[in-house]
């Protein structure tokens, strides 16, 4: 029993926290929005550099990768080529960026314009495929496109484990976000005085931030016990139960932190925007809330 | 990082369910804040004890086998699982003795733990006071030197387990004219001395499972002393840190109790009673695995700290959502007396004792998340 990182997890962790802020990333994110991928494709470059591309079999510093990548709000179809496709398909090169929609739970194929390679995962059976049609994400910084199946490219797929590491790294992503909006939230309360003093030092502001974190510190072993089940028989449980804590502790994060910033924080403009509208963007991604509520049910209640 | 048991902590696991399967009264005692569920719950005490089961991760030395905080976390799983009952030892057992062990001397602990452990001395929490509440640096009970120690005067409230125990521990004023934090002392002091009158105070439930204490120059030796004198606070700071933290609330009764929820909803289909049955197991679950972070960190030499406000704040609230919705699940049946009803009562307590979820979520903020005073 030792539920805790080792070493070359935590200096993981520390090397992609330190390459993510050092990045601009929310200039990345603008950029990307508006249709310019240069800058988001040379940072998933860097990003390749460190190991997220061959993550496959390392479950925990998967989930530390989408940590990072949410607290920094880093744009791109990384679940879709680091988690989902090299479950569909193992020998494809890692460092290729591409997407991949899987009806009903997944609808779009995410950032498809940006992409190298297009695919539609239907049941079992993965198509190669072309965009049809971009449509408009809340989150501008999700490109998503309306995929039209081609060629089958993988037959007898185990989708269900690939749907299942697409909604871990997802959660992970929430969680990441979640912090990210926690600290901003933190940063600005300390800094922002009205009536005379740091509004952070109001009760009713410290105990909504307070209960941000709680909920963030309770969902985060979640993420990190589904990634050490993730080949074994509670899987889609664990990864669901994660999804479910996760997705609330995120948007409660959202929430509190566009109440403590007021409306600076409802503007396109300030940064916050770049989290809220993703975390909102990702609550239904991978698996709505009734989806993953249900699919915990199911198995508690075989035992 | 992993989540393995090792084969000691199987091994020791198997023999925990084992004993309590045999030995766990049938049908459930009654409560142990009536006079004979107190004694039926002290005699528990000493089956628990004969065992070595009592206070498991305690020295063998004071009756305990010293079991690693993983087999604490693993026995308090099985104990629950097994509804075996309420712990009338706890604020000993919990509070006092983690307390002990910090600061006490070792006639202390050669005095005071093994008799805890067998339940002969059940002990009692007097923290507040009719003006210290959530604000306990107001204590105004004093402590006066004497020959060969003090006496101790003044009123406590709100004490768990007074009613029936035969020991108390609290701060007592020192110093007259130091304020606040300073100028405190923590002491030991018998239930039944000349001078101590307990009343009782009727909860929720009716039962009186807290008391008022009155004490009235109440002699107690120096040797009841428990750290330094005027280092009360720093004292009981430490014990308080325990009541909040791993201590007190072990993941195994949410987990049982979260199991027992879906058994309770069985064949309801209605989403807006089963996402709550879904949401108190997932919450059980993430508590449980909070639990074992929190373990491996301190076994690798880290402190609860602060940190132990976050478990509080989750796990009062987790309880009280779990058997809000057993009782809305009862429907129309809910309001009835029985298990359900119990938990619900006992659960609400949580949010208020061990210092206050509004006391909490200053402490997470403040010390935490670093936010000014």
């Amino acid at each position: 029993m030792r539920f805790r990182f080792e070493a070359e997890q935590r200096q993981f962790e520390a090397s992609l926290r330190d390459l993510l802020a050092s990045a601009d990333v929310p200039s990345v994110a603008r950029a990307w929005a508006s249709g310019d991928y240069a800058s988001g494709r040379k940072l998933w470059q860097r990003l390749t550099e460190l190991g997220v591309g061959e993550l496959a079999e390392h479950p925990v510093e998967l989930v530390i990768a989408f940590e990072e990548l949410g607290r920094a709000a880093v744009p791109g179809p990384y679940v879709e080529s680091v988690a989902v496709l090299p479950v569909l398909l193992p020998d494809r090169d890692g460092e290729l960026m591409a997407t991949v929609a899987a009806p009903p739970a997944v609808p779009f194929g995410c950032d498809a314009a940006a992409a190298d390679a297009w695919y539609v995962l239907d049941g079992t059976t993965l198509h190669a495929a072309t965009v049809e049609d971009e449509i408009a994400s809340v989150d501008a910084a999700r490109r998503l496109a309306v995929l039209r199946a081609g060629d089958v490219v993988a037959s007898d797929v185990d989708a269900e484990a690939a749907l299942d590491r697409g909604a871990l790294a997802t959660a992970a992503q929430l969680l990441g976000a979640g912090y990210g909006l926690l600290h901003r939230a933190t940063e600005y309360a300390e800094a922002r005085r009205q009536f005379g003093k740091p509004i952070g030092s109001f009760q009713a502001i410290k105990h909504q931030l307070a209960d941000v974190y709680v909920g963030l510190e309770l969902a985060r072993p979640l993420l990190f016990g589904a990634a050490l089940g993730l080949d074994g028989p509670t899987r889609s449980r664990d990864v669901s139960a994660a999804k479910v804590a996760c997705t609330g502790a995120a948007y409660r994060a959202a929430r509190a932190a566009l109440q403590v910033h007021g409306a600076i924080g409802y503007t396109a403009e300030y940064d916050l925007a770049l989290w809220l509208t993703k975390v909102r963007a990702l609550v239904s991604a991978w698996g709505t809330q009734r989806f993953h509520r249900d699919r915990v049910l199911a198995a508690v209640r075989v035992g | 990082m992993d989540l393995e048991l090792d084969a000691d902590t199987v091994a020791f696991r198997d023999e925990v369910r084992e004993f309590l399967r045999a030995h766990v009264p049938s049908p459930r005692l009654p409560s142990m804040d009536t006079p004979g569920g107190f004694d039926a719950h002290r005699e528990w005490e000493h089956t628990l004890a004969e065992a070595r089961l009592s206070a498991v991760s305690w020295p063998h030395e004071f009756g305990g086998r010293d079991a690693s905080l993983t087999q604490w976390v693993v026995f308090e799983e099985e104990y629950f699982r097994a509804q075996a009952p309420l712990r009338v030892s706890q604020n000993g057992i919990f509070l006092l003795a983690p307390t002990l062990f910090a600061h006490g001397t070792p006639d202390q602990l050669q005095r005071l733990l093994p008799p805890m452990a067998r339940a002969d001395e059940i002990w009692a929490q007097a923290w507040s006071e009719p003006e210290a509440g959530s604000d306990l640096a107001g204590i105004t009970s004093r402590a006066v030197r004497t020959g060969g120690g003090w006496l101790l005067s003044g009123q406590k409230t709100w004490s768990t387990r007074a009613t029936y125990a035969d020991r108390g521990f609290g701060l007592f004023r020192s110093d007259p004219d130091a304020e606040r934090h300073r100028g405190l002392t923590y002491f030991m002091f018998d239930l039944r001395a000349d001078g101590v009158t307990v009343r009782g105070i009727p909860q929720l439930d009716g039962e009186p499972g807290f008391a008022e204490i009155f004490l009235d120059d109440v002699f107690v030796p120096d040797a009841d002393v428990l750290g330094g004198v005027g280092e009360g606070w720093k004292v009981a700071m430490s014990t308080a840190s325990n009541e909040r933290g791993l201590s007190l609330r072990s993941p195994g009764r949410f987990l049982a109790a979260a199991d027992r929820l879906v058994e309770l909803a069985d064949g309801v289909d209605d989403t807006a009673l089963t996402d709550r049955v879904v949401d108190a197991w997932i919450g059980a679950r993430a508590y449980e695995l909070h639990t074992w972070a929190t373990v491996s960190r301190l076994a690798d030499g880290g402190e609860l700290g602060a940190e132990s406000s976050v478990g509080k704040l989750f796990w009062s609230e987790l309880d009280v959502a779990l058997h809000e919705t057993a009782l809305d699940l009862l429907g129309a049946r809910g309001e009835l007396a029985g298990d359900w009803m119990s938990g619900y009562l006992f659960s609400l307590a949580g949010p208020i004792y061990a210092g206050t979820n509004e006391i909490q979520r200053n402490v997470v903020a403040e010390r935490l998340l670093g936010l000014p005073r």
